[in-house]
């Protein structure tokens, strides 16, 4: 029966059969099976050899080779991007900070019930609406070129505190969402269960809501860091040297490419464990809820 | 003062369905009142009424003679004088069973740390489940944990306990565990309000029994009177049908 039906599928990768164990998700990038995994294998070695080898030959291959993967200028330039990502990273961490309180600040808002907090709620929406429908890259031109241009007393004029600032407030919108999600994922009856021990609103909230629903968005908040820390080379364009300036700067010298590919490099290097870490973290939970405790 | 509880007139609908329609209901201190009845005839809504977690459309309630349904009273202090125990349990699943017992003493009522711990620990003992202070309550079984949620109730030393169908999420082989423990109240002189639908359990159990059909109180009377000779026909077809069920 499930062989007839391993053949029916179009697609290549046989269903397991019914009742047998989903098992082994060690390589659900190769798809699951011990013999699919072969044959997953074989196809994923020929295709990128030949794919390899056709670009090798093509006609342009050599021009590419020169201006974006040539080892002398990479050997020149990643160090020196690698320092300057230092920057990056301070920008990141800085932000990621200030956006972990400001998020659960407006998602708090935003979760408020009754008549009364309808001001707050609305400017908590606005806030949420505004900066995800503005370009992250203008927010940071708008505060790195125009609070300096205010001239005003006892208002920085860093370009790195505004850049720091308008990541802030873009990302916080985002993860203040991711918040909310969190929030309203918390089963009222969790709620009921504070408030009739005669916890407050706020108590219930601090104690009950929130522990638990930081919990349950810990991997969609990291997917958002993942994405304010490739937007921290946005801040290039107020002229700070940051890793992507500093790679640009060194193109501009050596009439060479390499340098954008070296700081890819870097972000890639620090990208994906992350992204790898965020699948681990929802598998780990998917096994947790199927392994009961159903609360 | 000896009236616990005083019900008048209560009322409650969630939009066009009336739940509540005029619940009248004396409950005296030491006395342990069972709520019977079909499943939506206002039981849980009756309770939860009490404990002010769902506003009331009309009517006024008492606790131990202060009327806590007037403007101005505060809710929170109110809730502190009564404890609930729900269908689900509703243990906070981020907290070990000490700090699910302990976190109220502290946030609400203002006890130290030491002191909420001591009484926790010895509420923990009195359930049987003094070995369990350190787990969460993911890795208890059902009886065990409404048996928490029972101690997270009583440590706020509250004047009347309200138990909602608290044996009707449990495997039937755990539900003499969580009777049991509510006898060992109700004998220990706490004022009880109980819904159920455990006939066994009520007739020994209630000092009154009250019947509920569609939203009031259709008769009420000794557990020996209204379990074998209820005085009105719904009282009677109800019972019946939980006879026939094999569960009485």
């Amino acid at each position: 029966m499930s062989g007839g039906r391993e053949i029916a599928l179009p697609n290549g990768t046989p269903e397991p059969a019914p009742g047998m164990p989903a098992g082994d998700r060690r390589s659900r990038l190769l798809g699951g099976g011990r013999r699919s995994t072969w044959v997953a294998v074989a196809s994923t070695v020929i295709f990128f050899t030949v794919a390899g080898f056709l670009i090798a030959n093509s006609s342009g291959w050599p021009e590419v080779r020169r201006s974006f993967f040539d080892g002398e200028e990479f050997a020149y330039a990643f160090p020196e991007i690698l320092e300057k990502f230092g920057r990056n990273v301070f920008i990141f961490t800085v932000a990621e900070i200030l956006v972990l309180f400001m998020a659960l600040f407006i998602a708090v808002l935003r979760s408020l019930t009754g008549p009364v907090f309808a001001p707050l709620r609305i400017m908590a929406a606005a806030y949420t609406d505004l900066f995800r429908g503005v370009p992250t890259v203008l927010v940071i031109a708008l505060l790195g070129y125009g609070m300096p241009a205010l001239q005003l007393r006892g208002l920085p004029d860093s370009d790195l505190f505004w850049a720091i600032i308008a990541l802030t407030l873009v990302y916080s919108a985002y993860v203040a969402e991711v918040y909310r999600a969190g929030i309203e994922s918390i089963h009222p009856s969790q709620v009921a269960a504070a408030r009739s021990l005669g916890l407050t609103r706020g108590q219930s909230l601090r104690h009950v809501v929130i522990p638990q629903a930081v919990r349950r968005v810990i991997p969609p908040l990291l997917n958002d860091f993942i994405g304010l820390q490739k937007d921290s080379a946005l801040i290039a364009f107020l002229g700070y040297t940051e890793a992507l300036l500093r790679a640009q700067i060194i193109q501009a010298q050596d009439f060479n490419f390499t340098p954008y590919v070296a700081l890819a490099v870097i972000y890639i290097a620090i990208t994906i464990p992350q992204a790898r870490f965020v699948d681990w973290l929802i598998a780990r939970e998917r096994t947790k809820r199927q392994g009961g405790g159903g609360l | 003062m000896t009236e616990a509880i005083r019900i008048a007139g209560l009322r409650k609908s969630f939009g066009a369905l009336e739940v509540l329609r005029g619940i009248d209901l004396v409950v005296d201190d030491h006395e342990v009142v069972c709520l019977i009845g079909a499943s939506g005839s206002g039981k849980s809504t009756l309770l939860r009424c009490i404990d002010l977690l769902e506003p009331v459309d009309a009517g006024r309630i008492w606790i131990e003679g202060d009327e806590v349904t007037a403007a101005g009273v505060d809710e929170n202090a109110v809730r502190r004088r009564i404890g609930i125990v729900f269908q689900a349990f509703n243990l906070f699943p981020h907290m070990t069973v000490m700090r699910n017992v302990t976190l109220a003493q502290e946030k609400a009522l203002g006890r130290s740390s030491p002191a909420a711990r001591t009484k926790a620990t010895e509420l923990l003992g009195r359930f049987g489940l003094a070995d369990k202070a350190d787990d969460y309550p993911d890795r208890l079984s059902g009886g065990q944990q409404q048996r928490v949620a029972i101690a997270r109730a009583l440590a706020m030393d509250p004047d009347v306990m309200l138990l909602d169908e608290v044996t009707s999420a449990l495997d039937p082989v755990l539900v003499a565990e969580v009777l049991d423990a509510i006898r060992e109240l109700a004998s220990a002189g706490m004022t009880m309000v109980i819904a159920t639908h455990e006939m066994g359990f009520a007739r020994d159990v209630a000092h009154r029994v009250a019947f509920l059909d569609e939203g009031r109180i259709l008769e009420e009377g000794r557990p020996e009177q209204m379990f074998s000779e209820p005085r009105e026909e719904p009282t009677r077809r109800f019972l019946d049908r939980i006879i026939a069920a094999g569960r009485m």
